[in-house]
């Protein structure tokens, strides 16, 4: 058990290591490419566009579903007139960067995964170093900028979205004063609330895109499958990994920042 | 050998305690085509990719005129200002861009040339390339020698000075193995460069063989034309050669 737990936790220590290297060059290698910009605006509409729908859907429906849960909570209370704080707080602190981020590794994350898994078996990755292109400033540096850009803003439309599905609920089908809702929505969210939620999609983006295009990158490595099936494990466990630690980072960063 | 573009000293590759290249000693002369033959598995891909710095190698130096690199440091590019291009087995196209934007990308990525020279030079080779009307098909609407010959033009745009040829005719049936051979034989007088083939395809792989270089336990165990091959005498070689219908 402990030679186990010891084995585990090298293999831990070091795997973090290769995680942050594979991170740190791909931005740097990024930077000296010959037309960083235009690569960056192609992973934005890459990682960011094709999420905005639904992040916008999930975000309208937690949203709804906060005002209805809530409002019956805080009605036996009496306390109906606070829903606007509750749901923007909620939203803005918890739930908005979690849910973004578990939104965007489903739909973007699982997507850049298997893409360069493929990209890995048909060989274009090793086609691009016979070229003297470096890969990592090619394919995974704009991704990862792309991801810590987009997370926040996509996190900003999910918390503006929810909160406007909680009036839906609140103000619309339910009891409370539309005046009532937005005042405390306005009243009761401070600047650091808002930091403290962007510094967790800051975050999780990092987690989010580093760990599904480094599971993607090294897929020959990191499945024991070959072709396809590799492809589509790889895929899995970046989703599943990226999942498990955005979850376990804000334990943390609430910890820190409660 | 004399007029070499490249010598290889001492290259060595390690898989995980299987020695597959055993301080391999190769010489590539310029202006010709060398064909490295072998049994399936010995190490003749292998060696191309150490060659182009797509694997690193555990030891082994490069030496191009009095300079000398060491391989997996440097590739040829970075230390010798030595252009070369790589033609996969599979072609390894880009799937999600065109012929031409497949073609582009090298001079694209690499170059500090004006996106109308880039033009200009990917139009003048689809045309000698005889691609025209494939500029702005995808890969998979391309027929399977339709894409190598898209990755052939992606691998000559650069004017390169040695180009890899890696399995170039694997899949093939026996009239379009021909016609790679000869557009690859053609190329290479058009374009001068010198070219270094991966091939299993005995003895049609002769036809355009300047040199052929037979590796065997990890190292070159001899090169010459395509008589000297055969009559050398080991008896590995000899299997190869009868296996592939020589001397039957």
């Amino acid at each position: 058990m402990i030679s186990y737990t010891g084995k585990f936790s090298i293999y831990f220590v070091l795997e973090l290591g290769r995680v942050f290297i594979f991170a740190g060059q791909s931005l740097y290698y990024f930077f000296g490419q010959r037309s960083p910009l235009t690569q960056l605006l192609f992973a934005i509409r890459e990682v960011g566009l094709r999420c905005v729908l639904i992040v916008s859907i999930v975000g309208l429906f937690t949203g709804l579903v906060m005002g209805l849960q809530l409002y019956y909570t805080l009605v036996k209370f009496g306390a109906q007139s606070a829903l606007g704080t509750a749901v923007a707080l909620s939203l803005i602190r918890e739930l908005g960067p979690v849910l973004t981020a578990l939104m965007v590794v489903g739909q973007a994350g699982s997507a850049l995964a298997s893409e360069l898994g493929i990209q890995r078996n048909d060989e274009q990755i090793d086609a691009l170093s016979s070229m003297g292109i470096r890969p990592l400033g090619y394919l995974i540096g704009p991704r990862l900028l792309a991801g810590l850009i987009c997370f926040p803003i996509l996190t900003t439309f999910f918390d503006l979205i929810g909160i406007f599905g909680g009036y839906i609920t609140g103000s619309l089908l339910l009891n409370v004063d539309a005046g009532v809702y937005w005042h405390r929505v306005y009243a009761s969210v401070q600047v650091a609330d808002v930091l403290g939620g962007y510094l967790k999609a800051i975050v999780f983006g990092f987690i989010c895109m580093t760990i599904c295009l480094y599971y993607g990158y090294y897929t020959h490595l990191k499945s024991e499958l070959r072709g396809v099936r590799g492809v589509s494990q790889t895929a899995t466990r970046a989703v599943v990994c990226s999942s498990i630690c955005v979850l376990a980072a804000d334990y943390l960063i609430t910890s820190f920042l409660i | 050998m004399d007029g070499a573009i490249l010598k290889v000293r001492g290259l060595t590759k390690i898989f995980k305690q299987q020695v597959v290249l055993d301080g391999l000693d190769l010489d590539i002369p310029a202006n010709s085509v060398t064909t490295i033959i072998g049994r399936s598995g010995i190490g003749k891909s292998v060696l191309l990719k150490c060659l182009a710095n797509i694997w690193p190698a555990q030891a082994g130096t490069m030496h191009y005129g009095e300079q000398v690199a060491v391989i997996g440091q440097h590739s040829l590019r970075q230390a010798f200002n030595l252009n070369f291009s790589y033609m996969f087995q599979n072609n390894a196209l880009f799937d999600s861009m065109t012929a031409s934007e497949n073609i582009a990308l090298p001079l694209r990525e690499c170059t500090k040339l004006s996106t109308a020279d880039i033009n200009d030079q990917v139009q003048a080779l689809l045309e000698t390339m005889d691609l025209r009307g494939c500029a702005d098909k995808y890969p998979a609407e391309l027929s399977g020698g339709m894409q190598k010959r898209v990755a052939l033009a992606r691998a000559l745009i650069v004017e390169p000075q040695i180009v890899f040829f890696d399995e170039p005719t694997t899949g093939l049936d026996p009239e379009r193995k021909y016609a790679v051979f000869n557009m690859i034989a053609e190329c290479r007088r058009q374009f001068k460069f010198a070219a270094v083939l991966v091939s299993h395809d005995i003895p049609e792989v002769f036809q355009i063989s300047d040199h052929i270089a037979w590796i065997d336990r990890g190292k070159i165990q001899c090169v010459g034309d395509r008589e000297q091959i055969y009559k050398h005498s080991d008896t590995v070689l000899k299997n190869l050669l009868t296996n592939a219908g020589i001397g039957r």
